[in-house]
């Protein structure tokens, strides 16, 4: 082309429309292949191992399945197919340990997860008995949660608010500061505070009170950074929307924004409340622990799931280990059924206004 | 009752950048008021202005008054939730409240006032969406989420929020920017069934609707970048589009601008 304003040809090449694809079942054949191979390679050479044999044809696989992408589709599907099984096979990783922690509890705690268990206290139960249960530590554990759930909600959600919505400035950076610090603090700090502070200095006894005080410490960063996110997600052109109506702006934050933002409120506050409910240290520093069923969590000892569980695992008894798998299970299935009934309660709150 | 607003020696800020200049205005009350001019010219800067919706962003600043039939809206004592329920505010872009039902938009601005029977709401919802030419696509779906509607019936159902609450003002920046030729129609014709009752301003980027819909029209410009805008000329509609006093609106109302 000549000077001037003449457009210089492109030098990208106008590409077919059509090309090979790699049929659905060539996957199925690459991978029964492969695995296949590198299992005669284990039988013939000195290779050897369950774990080193999933590692090699895992690898194998994605590394052969990209080459014969590669060579029938071309350089571009290959590179997309080789992120695609990279992809894949993090997400079976991450699958792993997951599904075998529950799997394994299940399996470990079904044994053990029967009425009795779940209605009984281990009031005289001594560590060979194969009664007795965890009753006493449900009801410690739901109280001190459900107390500190209590608290630490509305103190989170407004603190959230406070700092996306009023604060404009030093202050609210000092906060926003304090809480992040917060996010790491060590479980077991929360819990030598609270002794110190609580129990020490104003010579208040053991109490699921306690305890609950020790959580409500370590669930308020969570609440605080989910709501403040999710409160930020909300876009001002509701609020606006709102202000122009005449509405005021508690109202707007009230019947607007929060009602916008609640299902990852709701999300938020179920990761704080599902952190603490196996939490062990600060619970035993400062509730202490018991046998027997205290409905009362303002006074005395009482049992709690994770600490029922570190003492029943620590026998050196068969039948004790066994209760401590049902403990486990049991604090798993109620964390798992909060999720679920949390879930209901977001939808449900979200269609009306 | 629609009202008057008058408008004298207004300058905008946005902390220290003056984005809007010495603007000057008499607004009639039941007349429909266009404001036009280029991109980024201070036009949503100004309509904001009055009904006090920017002093939700932060560090924006106004000099100048605003009356509304003789009260100051910027008076120390003046409330702006108040002077927001007199003036009301359509926007370009549609802001229906996701967790809300279509019904429950529309009343969100009835509902803080006072508590109502349901049978008021339900006539003034469909009083409102009748209005807003929107109560026979929706008439049988009012429990809905408003967010499932389409961008155009999302604006009419923003207009219908708006005017249930009876402003005496009426501010739309850009209300059909995102809509169709037909919903466009039906919404200026909304706006000439409305200025029977209220005063309207209307910002918009389209000539032809400027000059069907208003009675009178503003022309915002700016003389360059980084220059505050200005009111460079507010004469009846008609005049400004057969014989503008100034040069400039001439050329931008005949598409020769630059
Ligand atoms: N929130 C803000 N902060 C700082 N400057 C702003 C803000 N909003 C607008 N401005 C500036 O003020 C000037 C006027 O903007 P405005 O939105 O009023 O223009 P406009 O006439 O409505 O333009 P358009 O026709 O594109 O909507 C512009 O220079 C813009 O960059
Ligand atoms: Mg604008």
């Amino acid at each position: 082309m000549t000077t001037s304003a003449g457009i210089a040809p492109s030098p990208l090449r106008s590409q077919p429309l059509r090309g090979n694809r790699l049929p659905a079942w060539s996957f199925f054949a690459v991978a029964v292949a492969v695995f296949a191979v590198t299992a005669g390679a284990f039988a013939v050479t000195k290779l050897s191992g369950t774990v080193d044999y999933f590692v090699l044809a895992v690898a194998a696989y994605v590394v052969i399945q990209s080459a014969v992408a590669w060579a029938v589709e071309g350089r571009r599907h290959a590179k997309d197919r080789f992120a695609t099984l990279l992809v894949g096979v993090a997400f079976l990783v991450a699958l792993v340990p997951l599904v075998g922690i529950v799997g394994y509890t299940i399996h470990r705690g079904l044994t053990r997860f029967d009425v009795t268990f779940l209605t009984h206290s281990m009031r005289n139960v001594a560590e060979q008995d194969p009664n007795g249960g965890a009753y006493h530590a449900i009801i410690g554990t739901v109280e001190q949660v459900a107390i500190a759930t209590i608290i630490a909600v509305p103190f989170g959600v407004f603190v959230a608010i406070y700092l996306v919505e009023y604060s404009r400035g030093k202050f609210g950076q000092l906060v926003s500061f304090i809480v992040d610090v917060m996010t790491g603090l060590p479980s077991i700090v929360a819990g030598l505070f609270i002794y110190a502070l609580w129990i020490l200095d104003l010579h208040q006894g053991y109490s699921g009170l306690a305890g609950s005080l020790a959580l409500v410490i370590l669930m308020l960063p969570t609440i605080v950074r989910t709501s403040e996110e999710m409160l930020k997600l909300v876009p001002d052109s509701l609020r606006e929307g709102s202000y122009a109506l005449g509405v005021p702006k508690w109202r707007t934050i009230v019947r607007v924004v929060l009602p916008t933002a609640l299902p990852g409120v709701v999300t938020g506050v179920m990761l704080a409340i599902a952190r603490v409910f196996g939490e062990t240290a600060p619970v035993l520093l400062v509730i202490g622990t018991s046998a027997s069923i205290n409905y009362n969590p303002f006074s005395g000892s009482q049992g709690s799931l994770p600490v029922f569980i570190y003492n029943e695992a620590q026998q050196a008894n068969a039948t004790a280990i066994t209760r401590a798998w049902a403990g486990a299970l049991t604090l798993i299935a109620i964390v798992m059924l909060l999720n679920i009934v949390a879930r209901f309660i977001a939808r449900f709150a979200r269609v009306r206004g | 009752m629609a009202k008057r607003i008058d408008v004298s020696g207004l300058n905008v800020f946005y902390s220290k950048f003056l984005a809007v200049q010495d603007v000057s205005i008499a607004i009639e009350p039941r007349t429909v008021t266009a404001l036009i001019g280029p991109s980024g010219c201070g036009k949503s800067t100004f309509l904001r202005t009055l009904n006090r919706m920017h002093e939700v962003i932060p560090r924006a600043r106004v000099e100048g008054k605003v009356m509304l039939d003789g009260e100051d809206i910027y008076a120390a004592d003046v409330d702006p939730v108040n002077v927001r329920r007199t003036i009301g505010m359509v926007f370009q872009k549609p802001n229906p409240f996701p967790t809300m039902s279509i019904y429950d938009n529309v009343v969100a601005g009835l509902r803080l006032q006072r508590r109502w029977k349901e049978a008021e709401l339900d006539t003034i919802v469909e009083r409102s969406l009748r209005s807003a030419n929107l109560w026979a696509e929706v008439e049988d779906r009012l429990g809905k989420p408003g967010a499932g509607l389409s961008g155009g019936q999302q604006q009419r159902l923003c207009i219908a929020r708006a005017i249930a609450v009876e402003p005496q003002v009426l501010l739309m920046d850009e209300p059909c920017s995102a809509l169709d030729p037909i919903s466009t129609l039906a919404i200026e014709d909304l706006i000439g069934e409305l200025k029977e009752r209220y005063t309207i301003v209307i910002v918009t980027h389209n000539m032809q609707q400027a000059a069907r819909v208003s009675d009178r029209t503003g022309f915002f410009n700016l003389a360059g970048v980084g220059q505050p805008g200005r009111l460079i000329e507010y004469d009846d509609t008609e005049r400004i589009f057969t014989n503008p006093n100034e040069k400039k609106t001439e050329e931008y109302i005949t598409g020769r601008f630059g």
